[in-house]
């Protein structure tokens, strides 16, 4: 499954730990929710990068208190049909300010990339190779967007606002 | 009608192009069905019985002529000369070639029109009262703030794969035409005491399988503060929606097992942190959407002229000037009905030739522009009372002005067993043999408005739970049964009707409706209490004994 970082196939730093599986000294790991849970205190004071996979179904407010010790969030879609993970990481992203790498997993198509690179993803674990190539041109299609969100493009609103006052003066 | 700006024509070009990608991806097999359904589906392609039917939006229901012409192409080009007018502003074509598909949306897309979100779970065509902008007893032009929404719904990142659709409807006047309490939100246009202008919101209403009607959840939104409340009512929904059963994963359900106390509450926590956001909507942002509805150069025109008085002598056009024609907000001009329930024919269809007809005449009479109602009608908004005969006269020519608006012969109904892949029972039929039962004119007018709403399954797309009388078919042994519901309404005091006892076979159906239409006109107290008031004074059981006496 390709890793898709800043339009490039890139490696994945992350080690995916079971929860059974001892967990390494050093290097990056990703760990499920409930493990991270258990013991965030200790996790949170560990002296390498460290990632959770939160499921769909759990309020990401309980990851405020640990934001800035967490490298990776982890959403996921477990069909892309199943939308929740859009409304968690939007929630993360400009409600919590998380600024760790926000990545998509399960499911996901290139006709969701550019849906989840409004909502605050940064990284993408593509289902398929073809649509991990085809990154850069789906996330390009779009030129326009009604809504406001946190990835820093004006609304057709705003922007219309814009013109107006430039118009102005 | 909406003039698109360079923001918009971008945007919808930039989805035709995606469209066409995905089209291309299916047919080289890159795409599974599977994965294909989920994306065709957000733009309004389904696969029905015998072909692909695309549904196309008309949002708020504002058609320009070039518009209607160009509906009228893509039933010629590319379908069977004709399409259906549905119960939510959209029209649907029942016969068109995947392949066909890009090029159709383009064609389209030339004239400001669009198919995204007709369909899939998603937030739907933004639904408003037919008559915005010219009905006398509006607050304010409904339609302005369906297209704030509309732009805000499309394409929305967070909100495209929802637990299950989701539909808006709005109105502004204090006769609900929008049927806004069945809709997942319902937005009431109001004023507040300072003059503000605002809504009511309501939330939770629905109808399908299992109908609710919506609650209000707050009593004032001022305007400028919508498009955030709303967005945290999706995102509510969107994390918290049932999705582990697709007949309970509506809004309405959610809003049922919390309690609309704790729904709201938690909407509040939604709202709270993106109140004062980029969100909030300042003066200039609504009047730059204003400013592209374009509101026709009215003349100052007697509210009486001569050609009508003239006309008064010619009793079928008094039939249908007394039905179909509406006041308007001009004295001098009239708001006009088109019924697409002729005698005999299915509900809601429409030719090509007629709607390219409709087209001429409403840039002869109407300031181009056109309407479409969830009755399934059309309408021409701003005609001047003075050309009421002659457009009568042309109106009749092409069998779209049949007297009987708002009669038991203007009947709601889905497509049915005849196309659809999910229904039970035929309806088209049904409705066409009551048309010919009630076809005199005299007969339905003293029976006056009655609604009749036809479903040929339980997702209730033809509206039977709030029909004046429903009739929603199903399967008994193999066989279509229709069970039959009385006192149900969409409007203002919207509820759902009740059962009047055990189905009946689909050759009883017209029979039994014939008995019910009897039944009340024994039964009413005086000629202006309507069938529904009726059923409201006395309830179901007199009707359920004229029902089933003898059967």
């Amino acid at each position: 499954m390709p890793l898709v970082k800043n339009g490039a196939i890139v490696a994945d730093d992350f080690v995916a730990i079971a929860d059974d599986a001892e967990l390494p000294a050093g290097g990056a790991v990703l760990i499920s929710a409930t493990r991270f849970l258990a013991d965030a205190e200790a996790l949170a004071t560990r002296n390498a990068p460290l990632g959770v996979i939160w499921p769909n179904n759990r309020d990401v407010a309980e990851l405020a208190p640990w934001l800035d010790r967490l490298s990776l969030i982890a959403l996921v879609f477990p069909t892309f049909r199943d939308g929740r993970a859009h409304s968690q990481a939007r929630r993360l992203r400009e409600i919590e300010g998380f600024r760790g790498e926000l990545r998509a997993t399960g499911q996901i198509l290139r006709d969701q990339f550019t849906f989840l690179l409004r909502n605050g993803f940064d990284a993408f674990a593509v289902a398929k190779e073809s649509d991990a190539h085809a990154f850069s041109e789906a996330t390009h299609r779009y030129t326009e967007f009604y809504q406001p969100t946190g990835d820093g493009h004006l609304s057709a609103l705003q922007r219309r606002r814009k013109r107006h006052t430039a118009a102005a003066t | 009608m909406y003039a698109y700006d360079d923001i918009d024509r971008t945007l919808v070009n930039e989805r035709v192009a995606e469209f066409r990608d995905q089209v291309q991806r299916r047919l080289s097999g890159e795409l599974t069905e599977d994965e294909f359904k989920v994306l065709r589906l957000m733009n309004g392609v389904y696969l029905q019985l015998h072909a692909y039917m695309f549904r196309v939006a008309i949002p708020y229901g504002t058609l320009s002529s070039p518009q209607l012409r160009k509906l009228a192409h893509v039933a010629r080009k590319y379908d069977r000369g004709y399409g259906h007018f549905t119960t939510r502003q959209n029209i649907q074509f029942n016969w068109i070639a995947l392949a066909d598909l890009p090029d159709a949306l383009a064609d389209l897309a030339e004239v400001g029109i669009h198919a995204m979100q007709t369909s899939g779970n998603c937030t739907r065509n933004v639904t408003a009262d037919q008559w915005g902008g010219v009905a006398p007893d509006e607050v304010e032009d409904p339609r302005v703030w369906a297209e704030i929404l509309r732009q805000h719904t499309s394409l929305h990142p967070e909100f495209s794969f929802l637990p299950r659709k989701f539909k808006f409807a709005i109105t502004a006047a204090d006769h609900d035409r929008a049927a806004i309490k069945v809709h997942d939100i319902g937005l009431r246009l109001r004023k507040n005491d300072s003059g503000e202008t605002g809504f009511e919101v309501l939330v939770g209403g629905g109808l399908g399988r299992s109908p609710f009607i919506g609650k209000t959840i707050k009593s004032f939104v001022p305007g400028r503060d919508i498009l955030s409340y709303v967005e945290a009512i999706l995102r509510v929904y969107n994390q918290y929606g049932r999705r582990d059963n697709i007949y309970k994963a509506r809004i309405k359900i959610l809003v049922h097992e919390l309690g609309i106390e704790k729904f709201a509450a938690e909407v509040e926590q939604a709202w709270r942190p993106i109140a004062e956001g980029p969100l909030t909507l300042d003066d200039e942002m609504i009047a730059d959407i204003r400013s592209r509805f374009i509101y026709p150069a009215y003349e100052k025109l007697p509210a009486m002229p001569d050609e009508l008085r003239k006309a008064a002598h010619d009793a079928r056009f008094e039939a249908w000037r007394k039905n179909s024609v509406a006041p308007h907000r001009e004295p001098g001009y009239a708001i006009v009905t088109l019924s697409l329930k002729p005698v005999g024919g299915p509900p809601g269809d429409a030719t090509a030739d007629q709607m390219d007809a409709i087209a001429d005449l409403a840039d002869k009479y109407s300031f181009g522009e056109i309407r479409v109602g969830h009755e399934q009608n059309l309408a021409l908004p701003h005609v001047a009372k003075r050309d009421l005969p002659a457009l009568w006269t042309a109106l009749d020519a092409i069998g779209v002005a049949t007297p009987n608006v708002n009669l038991v012969s203007d009947i709601i109904a889905c497509p049915g067993l005849d196309y659809c892949s999910l229904a039970n029972a035929r309806s088209i039929p049904i409705a066409q043999e009551l048309t010919r039962r009630f076809s005199n004119h005299e007969t339905a007018n003293l029976i006056g408005r009655l609604h009749v709403n036809i479903s040929g399954c339980i997702n209730a797309c033809g509206h039977h739970h709030v029909g004046h009388i429903g009739i929603l078919g199903v399967e008994k042994n193999g066989e279509e049964f229709y069970q039959i519901t009385i006192g149900g309404r969409a409007d203002e005091d919207a509820r759902v009707g009740d059962l009047i006892g055990p189905a009946v076979p689909y050759a009883e159906v017209a029979d039994v409706i014939e008995d019910i239409v009897e039944a009340y006109l024994a039964l009413r107290e005086k000629p202006e209490e309507l069938f529904v008031d009726t059923v409201k004074r006395l309830g179901v059981e007199p009707f359920k004994e004229r029902v089933y006496a003898t059967r």
